[in-house]
């Protein structure tokens, strides 16, 4: 965290309930996120931290509570009040979401740099030289050659497809990030390679982001604070090392437990 | 002379739910005060939960009962009912730590291991790489290992590392876990010397020494901590 940043939180969550008919996804979920600052949500499959993070990203639509967001000029919104046109425009400047699958947040079929490049037209930039210069600098940022800069992700391995959807996501300095278990179903090697990346890239550019990974390890490295999930609820949360070190919740017990040594 | 640390009642028990929930007192009736300028240093046998207090002060472990007072910036604040940001920032401007082991990040270099806390206060990346440059060379670690990664350190050489990273920031206190342990004579002389520092610098020092030159040298006050054992219960 920066110590420039301002006292004012960023985002505001407040009775955040979801629920598929009978079941429920998550259930009274509340916390606030100040700028700079990195959530992780912990859980395993099915405890409601996809479905939290879907709601707060407003890809799902909650059955209740409220998600409030302090916009640029400092105006506060809620999320759920906000027309389509508005959320698009939000999602597509001031947030990024990192997906699991590189592919559901990558255009496979058009060039790295045009990936790159998309977002930034999407805020309004429109010369051409400048677009793949800050395209291609932002490349380089994730790792990626220049050479590769008009290859198509098709021909990117998974490591560097997300590297690549990570470039997409921050080329636009968000304020937010949403990451979706973003190192998943990546071997260890590259895992570790991406995780210090974000870690770097977090904390140079001060951004807020809310992490959902059922890796603690990742947690460990990325995050202020942990919300610990089970079926729906948040059983623990608090300062990351405290709830690693000292978990009090049974299921987050559990959880530590169950890490492997190496 | 100020106080910028004040413990009072503190009590800590783990409950391990997955042991049938049996609860585990750690320490009871803990309480003394940190006093700028001093090193004090926590006594008794392995086990007395001497780790458990130092965690407890730097908010890794939380408390059950009682007050953790500290003078963060001018400002009282109880750690113990703090939530995890105002716990990052006293870390970040007022408690440091130097852990009895490095918690490393991969790709991270020594140097800037070291430099980060420097940077996160603020300070130019270039003036704090040139701190940790000087704080390694004192401490001895050898040139050649400063650009790399200190995950396949020694012990002793990413104890120093630990150490540089923990002393290279003027916070007015300063825990310490064993950060002698594993060092030879010469740099173990080091570490008294910078403690020395860090005394007349106005710091309040608490620290774990299992040392007994170490500690016979550091020390200004033994706070013994079997005098804070909680009755065991029959479990």
């Amino acid at each position: 965290m920066s110590i420039t940043e301002d006292d004012i939180p960023l985002l505001r969550v407040s009775s955040l309930s979801k629920s598929y008919g009978a079941r429920v996804g998550c259930q009274d979920v509340s916390f606030e996120l100040w700028p700079g600052e990195v959530l992780a949500v912990v859980g395993e499959s099915g405890s409601g931290k996809t479905t939290l993070l879907n709601c707060l990203s407003t890809r799902l639509m909650p059955t209740s509570g409220t998600v409030s967001y302090r916009m640029r000029d400092g105006d506060w919104r809620d999320l759920y009040r906000m027309s389509e046109a508005e959320r698009r425009f939000l999602m597509r400047t001031d947030w990024g979401f990192v997906h699991q699958n590189p592919a559901d947040g990558l255009r496979m079929t058009v060039s790295a740099g045009a990936n790159v490049g998309e977002r930034l037209m999407a805020v309004g930039d429109r010369h051409y030289g400048r677009i793949r210069e800050t395209a291609t600098d932002w490349l380089g940022r994730v790792e990626i050659a220049e050479d590769r800069v008009d290859d198509e992700p098709r021909a990117f391995s998974g490591g560097m497809r997300q590297r690549l959807q990570i470039a997409r996501n921050l080329v636009t300095a968000p304020r937010l990030v949403f990451m979706d278990e973003p190192t998943g179903g990546l071997d260890v090697s590259v895992q570790a390679r991406l995780l210090d990346l974000l870690r770097g890239l977090v904390t140079d550019l001060g951004l807020a982001a809310i992490v959902v990974t059922h890796d603690l390890a990742v947690a460990r490295l990325l995050s202020h604070r942990i919300m610990v999930m089970k079926e729906g609820h948040v059983v623990e949360a608090g300062l990351t090392d405290r709830v690693l070190d000292d978990p009090h919740a049974p299921y987050t017990q559990l959880l530590v437990s169950s890490i492997l040594q190496v | 002379m100020p106080t910028p640390l004040v413990v009072s009642d503190v009590a800590k028990s783990f409950t391990m739910h997955l042991q049938g929930g049996i609860a585990l007192p750690v320490v009871k009736d803990v309480s003394f005060a940190l006093k700028a300028g001093e090193c004090a240093v926590l006594g008794g046998p392995s086990g007395a939960g001497k780790s458990s207090v130092l965690k407890m002060l730097y908010g890794n472990y939380a408390v059950d009962t009682g007050q953790i007072i500290v003078d963060h910036k001018g400002e009282l604040i109880d750690m113990a009912g703090a939530s995890p940001r105002t716990i990052l920032a006293i870390r970040r401007d007022t408690i440091g730590y130097v852990s009895q082991f490095l918690r490393t990040v991969p790709r991270v270099s020594a140097l800037d291991v070291v430099a980060e806390p420097l940077v996160a206060l603020g300070r130019n990346r270039d003036d704090a790489r040139d701190k940790a440059r000087t704080l390694l060379s004192r401490l001895n670690l050898p040139e050649r290992l400063w650009s790399l990664p200190p995950a396949t350190f020694s012990g002793g050489e990413q104890q120093r590392v630990n150490i540089a990273r923990g002393f290279i920031t003027g916070h007015p206190v300063l825990l310490l876990d064993e950060p002698t342990a594993s060092l030879d004579a010469k740099n173990r002389a080091v570490v008294v010397d910078m403690i020395a520092q860090k005394k007349a610098a106005g710091v309040a020092l608490l620290g774990i020494f299992h040392d007994q030159d170490v500690r016979d040298v550091v020390a200004d006050r033994m706070i013994d901590v079997t005098r804070f054992a909680p009755e065991r219960a029959a479990a």
